[in-house]
């Protein structure tokens, strides 16, 4: 689903700030595959996946989606076949648009923005009917700006926004680092829920061990932009959290 | 009475700027102020288009095309050059000057034996009155075709654009383009303010156009202070209140000068009064 080949970048390069942030990486993600990239600060787990999202472009190697080189195709041009959950709870979802209207450009992720208005009854429906099933009591508040919100809530619609249109790839950005521990869990929960219901391919980079131990078919341990440990899903399902902790030892 | 019926022409007219700013203050959150350029530029090319003679559909698609394509050319500058949007617009502002000037040929162009849009139909005999009511149903067209597209598919991904730009960016948006289309749709709407007021005062002058972007700011703030303080989400009402703002700013100014201020302060009247408004809620906060 996922191919990087000898993809490798370098920040500021020639000047005294130049951050070799990966050297040549190759790594290949099959269709329905969860991989955790956990890693130091600096490690390049995050300009790896900024990669596969194409906020940023390599400087050498090639990137392939779906069958399709797409290593010159940029962030918005790659929302056909991914969606992103982010860092930042508020970055996912925008304030002042009500929640329908969120869900609205969602659902068309993958599709034109044309000049019509899309928001029907049937529309209104679906949504108050999905977000339902959250659990969260957040239906009958569809019409309220999406900014009166909490993080933790945002964070999980946005969660549920991934799969409003076509998903086949879905990136997660260190998803709960700014939530309480109990949002935290529920967004990693609901995460992992959708990422089964859709069978998507799925990235998640985080820094909680917890998480890693829990979640995902496969990790991967990066370092000074490279992969250091790459453990496959028979032996990931045996590995503790304790021994995780001993990788950062 | 026959002052105020002015003031309320004014402040119509003034609703293609109001509209303008909202769209690239409020919407996109772009501060842009090719206003004073643009909004001369639909004054121009209406003026010079009149004396030509030419028909009235050809001079109102004239006037959104130049005031659009005024607004891209700041959009380009400012997202593919990556130059703040504030300067982008201050440069193309600067060079539309002489744009403007070579279109007119001159400073200043009467048109006052020309039939306008306020003369092609008669409702009532009374000029101004007549003048009142075309006025009034161009503006509501106008109302109803922006609060159409704001409540589109397109125009939800506008509003989400200067609300979260990495979020609209997966969800498949090219946001500069969008900040481009965006710009190019305010800039057209205060190119139709141009328009207006130019066929409304009988002239069109190089120097009608300074300061003219306080206007639109004013009503915005005016809107804003309203819509905060009633809680509208609402995309319709918003508009309303930043056509009403539009015309509270006139009646405003009509005001100061009816008490006999001297018509060479009313700039200063006018940036005070701005200020007035966007400080009270701030003061008013402060102390509560």
């Amino acid at each position: 689903m996922i191919e990087l080949k000898d993809i490798s970048k370098t920040f500021n390069a020639g000047k005294p700030n130049e951050v070799k942030a990966l050297g040549k990486l190759s790594l290949e993600i099959k269709q329905g595959e969860f991989v955790v990239i956990v890693g130091s600060n600096g490690s390049g787990k995050t300009t790896l996946l900024n990669m596969v999202a194409g906020t940023i472009f390599t400087d050498t190697g090639t990137v392939t989606i779906d069958g399709n080189n797409a290593t010159k195709l940029p962030d918005y041009g790659r929302s056909k076949w991914i969606a992103r959950i982010f860092q930042n709870p508020l970055s996912g979802t925008a304030a002042d648009l009500s929640i329908l209207d969120n869900f609205r450009l969602a659902a068309l992720r993958t599709q034109n923005k044309g000049l019509t208005i899309g928001k029907n009854e049937s529309f209104k429906q679906l949504v108050r009917d999905k977000i339902a099933a959250l659990g969260m009591g957040l239906e009958d508040k569809t019409e309220q700006p999406i900014g009166t919100l909490s993080g933790g809530q945002r964070q999980a619609l946005t969660l549920l926004m991934s799969v409003m249109d076509e998903c086949k790839i879905l990136l997660l950005d260190e998803p709960t680092a700014a939530l309480d521990p109990r949002s935290a869990e529920k967004v990693m929960r609901t995460a992992d829920e959708l990422i089964k219901q859709y069978n998507l391919t799925a990235i998640l980079v985080t820094h909680n061990l917890k998480d890693a131990a829990n979640y995902g078919t496969r990790i991967i341990q990066m370092g000074e932009g490279q992969i250091l440990k790459d453990i496959p899903s028979a032996e990931k399902a045996k590995l503790k959290q304790a021994e995780l902790f001993e990788w950062f030892g | 009475m026959d002052f105020y019926l002015t003031a309320l022409l004014q402040g119509l007219c003034f609703a293609g700027i109001a509209f303008g700013i909202y769209i690239s203050m409020k919407i996109f959150n772009i501060p842009d102020i090719t206003t004073d350029g643009s909004y001369t530029l639909g004054g121009v090319v209406t003026g010079i288009l009149l004396t030509h003679n030419q028909p009235g559909w050809l001079i109102l698609l004239a006037v959104i095309a130049a005031g659009a394509a005024a607004g891209a050319l700041t959009g380009i500058i400012h997202t593919k050059l990556k130059i703040n949007a504030l300067l982008a617009g201050i440069l193309v502002m600067t060079a539309l000057y002489s744009v403007n000037l070579t279109i007119l040929g001159r400073s200043n162009l009467p048109l006052l034996s020309l039939p306008t849009l306020f003369s092609v139909v008669n409702f009532l005999t009374d000029p101004n009155q007549n003048s009142l009511i075309i006025l009034s149903l161009f503006v509501a067209a106008l109302t109803l075709l922006i609060g159409y597209l704001l409540k589109t598919d397109f125009g939800i991904a506008m509003r989400a654009t200067g609300n979260s730009e990495p979020m609209i960016r997966a969800l498949g948006v090219n946001t500069d383009r969008m900040k481009i289309i965006g710009l190019a749709i305010a800039n057209a709407l205060t190119a139709l303010s141009g328009y207006l007021i130019t066929q409304m005062q009988g002239f069109a002058d190089i120097s009608m156009g300074i300061g003219v972007v306080i206007i639109g700011l004013g009503s915005v703030i005016i809107a804003e202070t309203l819509i905060n303080w009633l809680q509208i989400t609402s995309v319709w009402l918003s508009l309303v209140l930043v056509l009403a703002g539009a015309i509270i700013f006139q009646f405003v100014l009509a005001l100061t000068l009816s008490i006999g201020v001297n018509p060479n302060m009313l700039k200063i009247v006018t940036a005070v009064f701005v200020l007035i408004i966007v400080g009270l809620p701030r003061l008013t906060s402060r102390n509560a």
